[in-house]
């Protein structure tokens, strides 16, 4: 995409991100509850044996993913489905595009997708004169307000009810109300004349199942259902780790993936769709196009950042970084933001673009206390700053204090005159530091007695 | 009993009063503290930035300094979790220094580690006063799990009232080096902990890291709080 800028700016981004209240107590308020849920529905399960199995059937997957893609898509086209491999994102756009056309589809509902954010489709599809409308409330809301999700679960996470009200009010011209009911109310009247008159649907899909061609997908809304009932097109869209071997396999997720996400038992909905519409079938579209995206999967499939790749996308990890809910996730300037995001940005946007991601996080480990299939996040951030490191992505200042450290804590005595050249330093140092980091730290003490010889 | 004690660059720079507390606390247990000449730096800072030449240069120069098949104890979390968790990670299988790391990882422990594990210092009696609360840090609770020693500790301190901190193992905004890098995002971290602090109504907190200790009372200072923060070893040593 030509307006995404050659190296994400996070500082800037995230030091205007914290300057706005609204957002501050918007994000604390939602990944609190949303954390809070999470502990109490995990609260008396075996979640840990769980969380074992989650993570050896991804990490089986992976070990043999091409052949997995080959069952799947075998399995999906025996249902009925017309599957593609799409190796790149243009390729994916073009795919969904060309198949949309073939059907003289020109109005299309969307159900909440992020690979679909990921390869840009929206904009794709508009410029060649499509109209496409997200159903998920919040997807919605962030599409009429011309932005991009903040959150992989809940995409206008960023939002309070009052600029909600505003934004309908300004962009559906209804009368202004900061009531959550009568808010979805409007929505719930604009989207059913959409899904009414659709032509086609596109839905990602949370898993897909090699045994049997199924996709799964977990809704709340009822949305997804409507996009892959009403249309007689339905075309999804996932990548290649999203596959599992069976529907057994299948139940670790259903048991894993809301309570991880939201602390639901299980979401209001749970699809899973095994081909196309069959005689008899009350509901079903008449065509299925399943959209295997690899976009650089096979590629960190193959590396040491693989288990990345078990990522089941429940947002667990966001909820609880204590970076990410005091930024939002727009300050990431990514698709996919917080903690599994900045991994996931580094692998498939390149260093150049993501490395000043690898600052936003204290490493401090409450990720990897809740992730449902146990990727070990923080050990990935830690090995991506040593890839930032090797490549020379980090300032020069950087390095030469680091290899200044090198040297000297190989030496007590050089170690110990740069202490004391901390301290000789300090008065002067904090007078120009000014406003810096200086300001924020004690003064040096006048003697080391803690480390007097024994 | 003897123990060596590393004496952290925090503590050595910034606080030689919590060098000097832990020193007492362990002696006043009956250990002789060793205090092992030419020691520097635990490697944490490159560690964390992703330098790996020189946290192996730190790591080797720790692991000569600190031969020896005494306890190692560290009064600091982070600094114990670089040389318990991180330290074997760094050379090789067939390295000699692999084994070396490891055998020293078996030998080293956070202060309340110790303290709890090794002294058995909560049912020594200990006193204390005022209202105290107590913010979790990260690499001591997540890496090194030490999680409960805190806070039994202080719970044993007759004549001191404990409160817990709501959201107490939630990063404070230190990270290390993440405080320079993002200033801003870390003060706002940072404001929410001191917020949190307040609300408990206590009149110390404490903590195990100097690293966050000194981020947090930055914070506390910009609201003009009253509340004091001290490390660990400066609550226990005050009561002995």
């Amino acid at each position: 995409m030509n307006d995404v800028p050659k190296t994400l700016n996070f500082r800037k981004r995230s030091a205007q991100a914290v300057q706005d209240g609204t957002l501050r107590q918007a994000m604390r308020t939602a990944t609190d509850t949303f954390t809070e849920k999470r502990s109490q529905g995990v609260a008396s399960l075996p979640i840990e044996a769980w969380r074992d199995q989650a993570s050896e059937i991804k990490i089986g997957v992976l070990d043999d993913l091409h052949n997995y893609v080959d069952r799947f898509a075998a399995s999906a086209t025996r249902a009925g489905a017309v599957v593609h491999r799409a190796p790149d994102a243009a390729s994916a756009r073009d795919i969904v595009y060309n198949v949309l056309k073939d059907h003289g589809a020109k109005r299309i509902v969307k159900a909440k997708s992020m690979v679909t954010e990921e390869i840009h489709l929206n904009r794709h599809l508009e410029e060649r004169g499509m109209k496409v409308v997200e159903t998920d409330l919040g997807e919605y809301i962030v599409q009429i307000a011309e932005e991009s999700p903040s959150h992989i679960l809940a995409p206008a996470i960023h939002k309070n009810r009052q600029q909600i009200g505003r934004l309908f009010a300004d962009k559906l011209g209804v009368e202004y109300s900061e009531d959550p009911e009568v808010l979805t109310g409007i929505a719930r009247e604009v989207l059913r004349q959409e899904f009414l008159s659709a032509d086609a649907g596109i839905t990602g899909a949370n898993f897909a199942v090699a045994g049997t061609g199924s996709i799964a997908m977990f809704t709340n809304e009822g949305n997804g259902r409507m996009v892959t009932t009403l249309p007689k097109l339905h075309i999804a869209v996932l990548t290649i780790e999203k596959i599992v071997p069976t529907l057994a396999d299948l139940m670790t997720f259903i048991r894993l993936l809301p309570r991880s996400a939201t602390g639901q038992p299980l979401s209001s909905y749970l699809s899973v769709i095994t081909g196309t519409r069959r005689p008899g079938d009350a509901t079903g579209a008449e065509a299925l196009h399943i959209v295997l995206v690899d976009n650089g999967r096979s590629q960190i499939a193959a590396g040491e950042f693989r288990d990345i790749l078990k990522c089941i996308r429940c947002s667990a990890c966001m909820n609880v970084c204590p970076v990410y809910r005091t930024v939002g996730g727009h300050a990431y300037g990514s698709t996919y933001p917080g903690p599994m995001g900045i991994i996931l940005t580094v692998l498939l946007e390149g260093m150049e673009h993501a490395h000043n991601l690898l600052d936003a996080t204290t490493l401090c480990g409450a990720c990897a206390d809740v992730c449902p299939v146990r990727v070990p996040i923080p050990h990935l951030l830690r090995e991506l700053r040593k890839l930032r490191v090797k490549e020379g992505f980090t300032p020069s200042l950087e390095r030469m204090a680091m290899a200044g450290f090198g040297m000297a804590v190989q030496s007590p005595r050089l170690f110990g005159l740069g202490d004391r050249m901390v301290k000789a330093a300090w008065p002067v140092a904090t007078f120009l530091g000014g406003k810096g980091v200086l300001d924020r730290l004690p003064k040096p003490a006048k003697n080391t007695a803690g480390r007097r010889k024994s | 009993m003897r123990a060596q004690l590393f004496t952290t660059c925090l503590v050595n720079t910034f606080f030689p009063g919590t060098g000097e507390a832990t020193r007492k606390l362990l002696e006043y247990f009956g250990v002789e503290v060793l205090s092992p000449a030419g020691q520097t730096c635990c490697g944490k800072p490159p560690d964390s930035a992703g330098y790996t030449k020189e946290v192996r240069a730190a790591a080797r120069h720790f692991l000569s300094v600190f031969e020896g098949t005494e306890p190692i104890v560290i009064p600091s979390g982070s600094c114990a979790s670089m040389v318990k968790n991180h330290y074997q990670h760094l050379f090789e299988r067939h390295d000699p220094m692999r084994r070396l790391a490891e055998e020293t990882a078996n030998r080293t422990f956070e202060l309340t580690q110790y303290l709890v594990g090794e002294l058995r210092a909560h049912s020594a009696g200990l006193r204390g006063r005022g209202k105290i609360t107590y913010h979790s840090s990260c690499q001591l609770s997540r890496e090194l799990g030490v999680k409960e020693e805190p806070l039994i500790l202080l719970k044993s301190l007759e004549g001191a009232e404990f409160v817990e901190l709501p959201h107490a193992d939630r990063c404070c905004g230190f990270g290390g080096t993440f405080m320079a890098k993002l200033p801003e995002v870390s003060m706002k971290m940072a404001d929410e902990k001191a917020e949190l602090i307040e609300a408990t109504g206590a009149d110390t907190v404490t903590g195990c890291d100097h690293g966050c200790l000194m981020n947090i009372a930055d914070a506390l200072k910009r609201r003009g709080s009253r509340v004091k923060v001290k490390h660990i070893a400066q609550v226990l040593a005050e009561g002995l």
